[in-house]
């Protein structure tokens, strides 16, 4: 996470390195927008200043930037928002589009019943209020994807307004150094994605596959709450991990099922806000950090150096590393939005109105989602840290890597080594493996059981830390051995006869007067030669600590 | 025979006086005479034979399926009909054959129903006329009534015949003739302001505005979402409420329908009207109204008071914002149905291939008509 790259190949511009003020990710200050709300929950960090590579210009001022982002999540359903057409990834081209998909005329929407609880479900876990009516409306523009030329959404009245996401950030160097910061959601509502177009410059065509059109859509606003690349990124994740966890949306950004438009703006603090640009389809979590941090060094160094922000949508190019404006967006669109005639409003329930007698298929009672809501990844982490007295940092990690949290608690069940050991070798030695070998924790050759039997080793003082290291490799290398057998193929039993470690320190020391008498004079690096000699004796067998212990017993003797 | 009653050909058609076939077989014959009336847009004669030989093939059982059954009817052409083109009498649409079945069309099929054809209208039923349509307009069947002919003739000597007709009304003209000559025993139309009351009127049959919500829409090329319904045109009120009785009902493909259950009902046999109160709007007592209609009103109120009915004048105080709402919401949902009207899916499609945009414009340029655009 280092401080935005500044430096950027674009085509004909270099961009200068920039003050920026704003930016707390970088333990600096709180980014002040004019407008603050109870809500914000910011935590307050020291000041600092930003430390330039070069000298700052004259008349340098303070930058702040605000970044706000509308999230897409498509809503794991088995079929669309408002036809009965199914939803799958990867599907052969148009084999998924129903005659309502199609917009062929005379067909009509019939809401989903699943899609609705999915926005309720995504509103109760962040804290939303649920709008017992809300109302669907046409959004009409003309594009090939969009066969009917309007999307069904909520412009109006949606689903569910006016909660909160929480999520952390580092701060400061020290990994370890992190804070909570809120960001307000202003709104969710339910609306239908669109097809997808695939623009063949060669033949001057653009193929249409509408598999994707009418999927449901949640689409999350968050407030400009946020103030730079890694805030927003933190945002996502967390929103990622919250809908995974509530099962309301599979949310992987490589598959589409999550996509992110940010609007970013630069000023001033204590000035108002600035213009803004709104970046579209951000579909990379790698690339949405250095994305928004683009734009908002473009923006201050298109300011710094006289030029205006032109309230544009743009995209990001991958390949370059750069905002550019979009093509086909230029100018304002009139969506001119129209109430959507053949939705009746959307009415839900709770225990308290939910008139007698009422057919629990045909209504929703939001009292009796929120009783069966999962538990969310920020309460599993507190349970994490209050069971075991795990760092903070370390339930982020574990909970970040799908599979792997599973995979702790079960060798936590199989052994009685201690939580922060076994955290520390889920965490560092197994995740690293998986990671150089580019694996899921699905497709871990060593099972629960085998890394609990080895800590289990380690535990009894069976085997050094360093030998289960070994154990450990070959483990990962040859499956069906258990740790035990490659112990004893490899002899890294640790020596266990005390009588015959005292003997031998005793003798090397005797062979070794030279080093003796160093320690003596007080060299600090004899003793660890001595420590060496001797483990080369056993044969690396002896557990360094050990060994140590009775040197210096014997040295003091 | 083609003049009874819904009750009176079905009782015939049970008892074997008339089978389904010959029954068919007058209606395509008469629908070939009236041809000139130009009621049908697509006459689909193979489909109605093959429905009649099924339908004959029940009664043979003694297994009607209804009151319906071997029963000859017309829809309008914005109803989709599978296999069956439909064309909204656009450009747009020509050549579009649907791959469904309306929810109308089908209740009507399942109970046996032959399908004559599809009437025509107005482009996308926007008008009241039946003039509007690529097809060219609907004749009133009352131009070529004898009244009429000796009127005419009275009046001005020399003049082409083909060019003395009456307009239908509209936009369900196509369905009001259809009915109106014979050549079906009841059509379906469209109502959103009035097209299928209209045509009613001039072509003196019984036309019927169902309440919105009451019949599905599943399957009706939409022009007004919030106001449109499918309309029943008949020769007589008994075999409206036959026909409204069958098509009534919560639809889960259109979520406007009522979700009330329907419940089956018979008409009464009106014969005393003593208990009866007639309201009638003072409002609509406008101006502009012919004295030719408002005597004819006066007369139908006089009927129904000297029959020992109440007569009372009344007021619906918002009748003067209507007309307004309507046009807002009728222009405004119409260019928005009409947005889909691309010619990338079904339909229509320009040779114009620069662009996408290009081709939009040209597509529904040559699409749509001028009342549309």
């Amino acid at each position: 996470m280092a401080a935005p790259v500044l430096r950027w190949l674009c085509p004909g511009r270099c961009w200068a390195f920039a003050r920026i003020g704003g930016c707390s990710c970088h333990g600096r200050g709180v980014p002040t927008a004019s407008t603050s709300s109870g809500k914000r929950g910011q935590s307050s960090v020291a000041r600092q200043s930003l430390i330039t590579a070069q000298e700052p210009r004259k008349g340098d001022r303070e930058w702040a930037a605000v970044v706000g982002l509308e999230i897409h999540a498509q809503i794991s359903s088995n079929s669309k928002l408002f036809s009965g057409s199914q939803v799958h990834f990867a599907a052969p081209p148009n084999s998924l589009v129903s005659f309502f998909d199609a917009s062929l005329p005379g067909t009509l929407p019939v809401l989903n019943r699943r899609c609705v609880e999915a926005a309720v479900m995504t509103g109760l876990a962040l804290d939303c209020r649920i709008n017992k009516k809300s109302l669907f409306d046409r959004k009409h523009y003309f594009y090939a994807d969009l066969p009917a030329g309007y999307q069904i959404t909520q412009q109006r009245l949606p689903i569910a307004v006016d909660g909160s996401l929480a999520y952390s950030v580092c701060v400061g160097k020290k990994l370890g150094q992190a804070v909570t910061r809120t960001v307000r959601v202003r709104q969710i509502q339910l609306e239908q994605d669109s097809g997808k177009s695939l623009h063949d410059d060669l033949r001057s065509q653009t193929l249409v596959d509408l598999n994707r059109a009418g999927v449901g859509l949640l689409e999350v606003v968050l407030e400009p709450d946020m103030s730079c690349g890694e805030e927003a990124a933190a945002a996502v994740r967390e929103l990622q991990l919250i809908l995974q966890a509530l099962g309301t949306s599979r949310a992987i950004m490589a598959e589409g099922q999550l996509r992110v438009d940010a609007n970013i703006s630069v000023h001033h603090p204590g000035e108002p806000l600035g213009v803004r640009t709104e970046v579209k389809n951000l579909n990379s979590a790698r690339f949405l950090a250095r994305a928004i941090d683009y734009e908002i060094q473009r923006q201050i160094s298109e300011l710094e150096n006289g030029g205006e922000i032109l309230n544009e949508t743009r995209s990001f190019d991958y390949k370059l590393g750069c905002t550019v404006p979009m093509r086909d967006k230029e100018g304002k669109q009139d969506y001119r939005f129209m109430p959507e005639p053949n939705l009746p409003p959307l009415l839900l329930y709770d225990s308290a109105s939910l008139p007698a007698g009422a057919d629990p298929q045909q209504v929703i009672n939001i009292d009796r989602i929120r009783e069966q809501l999962p538990e969310l990844p920020s309460v599993t982490r507190e349970k994490l840290v209050r069971r075991y007295g795990m760092l903070p940092e370390h339930s982020f990690a574990l909970l970040n890597e799908v599979g792997l949290l599973e995979f702790f608690q079960n060798v936590m069940k199989e052994t009685r080594a201690e939580p922060k050991k076994v955290a520390s070798w889920v965490l560092n030695t197994f995740l690293g493996f998986l990671k150089q070998q580019n694996l899921a924790v699905s497709e871990s050759p060593v099972t629960p059981s085998a890394l609990a039997e080895l800590l289990n080793l380690v535990e009894r003082k069976a085997i050094s830390s360093s030998a289960a290291k070994q154990v450990f490799e070959e483990l990962w290398r040859s499956e069906g051995k258990t740790p035990a057998q490659i112990v004893a193929e490899k002899q890294l039993e640790l020596m266990q006869d005390d009588e015959a470690l005292e003997q031998l320190c005793r003798a090397t020391m005797e062979a070794h007067p030279q080093v003796v008498m160093d320690l003596k004079k007080g060299n600090p690096r004899a003793i660890n030669k001595l420590i060496g000699l001797v483990r080369k004796a056993t044969l690396g067998r002896a557990d360094p600590t050990a060994i140590k212990e009775v040197l210096e017993r014997q040295l003091s003797g | 025979m083609l003049g009874r009653t819904l009750r009176e050909v079905s009782a015939a058609l049970k008892q074997g006086q008339i089978t389904p076939t010959e029954l068919c077989q007058k209606c395509l014959s008469l629908i070939k005479k009236t041809k000139f009336l130009n009621a049908y847009i697509t006459v689909s004669e193979e489909v109605a034979l093959k429905q009649a030989e099924e339908s004959e093939k029940r009664y043979k059982k003694g297994r009607s399926l209804g009151d319906l059954d071997g029963i000859p009817i017309a829809v309008k052409d914005n109803f989709s009909t599978s296999g069956i083109e439909t064309t909204c009498a656009s450009n747009m649409l020509k050549g579009y054959v649907p791959p469904y079945n309306a929810t109308v069309v089908q209740k009507l099929l399942d109970q046996g129903a032959l399908l004559m054809g599809k009437t025509n209208l107005d482009e996308f039923a926007m008008g009241s006329g039946s003039t509007d349509g690529i097809f060219g307009p609907v004749k009133n069947p009352w131009s070529f009534s004898e009244q009429y002919r000796k009127k005419r003739k009275q009046k001005s000597h020399g003049e082409k015949e083909d060019s003395d007709w009456l307009i239908t009304g509209g936009s369900s003209g196509g369905s009001a003739a259809a009915v109106s000559a014979f050549t079906c025993f009841t059509a379906l139309g469209s109502d959103t302001g009035g097209s299928t009351r209209n045509p009613a009127a001039h072509c003196g049959v019984v036309g019927l505005k169902p309440s919105y919500g009451l019949v599905s829409r599943h399957g009706l090329i939409p022009l007004v979402n919030s106001m449109d319904v499918p309309g029943i045109l008949t020769r007589c009120v008994d075999d409206a409420a036959i026909v409204l009785g069958i098509l009534a009902g919560h639809d889960p493909k259109d979520s406007t329908t009522v979700q009330d259950p329907v419940k089956p009902f018979v008409l009464p046999s009106l014969t005393d009207v003593s208990k009866l109160c007639v309201g009638i709007p003072k409002e609509y007592l406008a101006p502009e109204l012919s004295s030719e209609v408002r005597s004819l009103w006066s007369k139908a109120a006089n009927l129904f008071e000297s029959e020992g009915a109440k007569v009372i004048e009344v007021s619906l105080p918002h009748t003067s914002f209507s007309i307004v709402c309507y046009h807002v919401l009728c222009t405004s949902e119409v260019a928005s149905n009409m947005a889909r009207f691309d010619g990338l899916e079904y339909g229509h499609r320009c040779d114009v291939g620069v662009s996408t945009e290009a081709m939009y414009a040209a597509t529904r340029r040559e699409g749509f008509n001028d009342v549309l655009l």
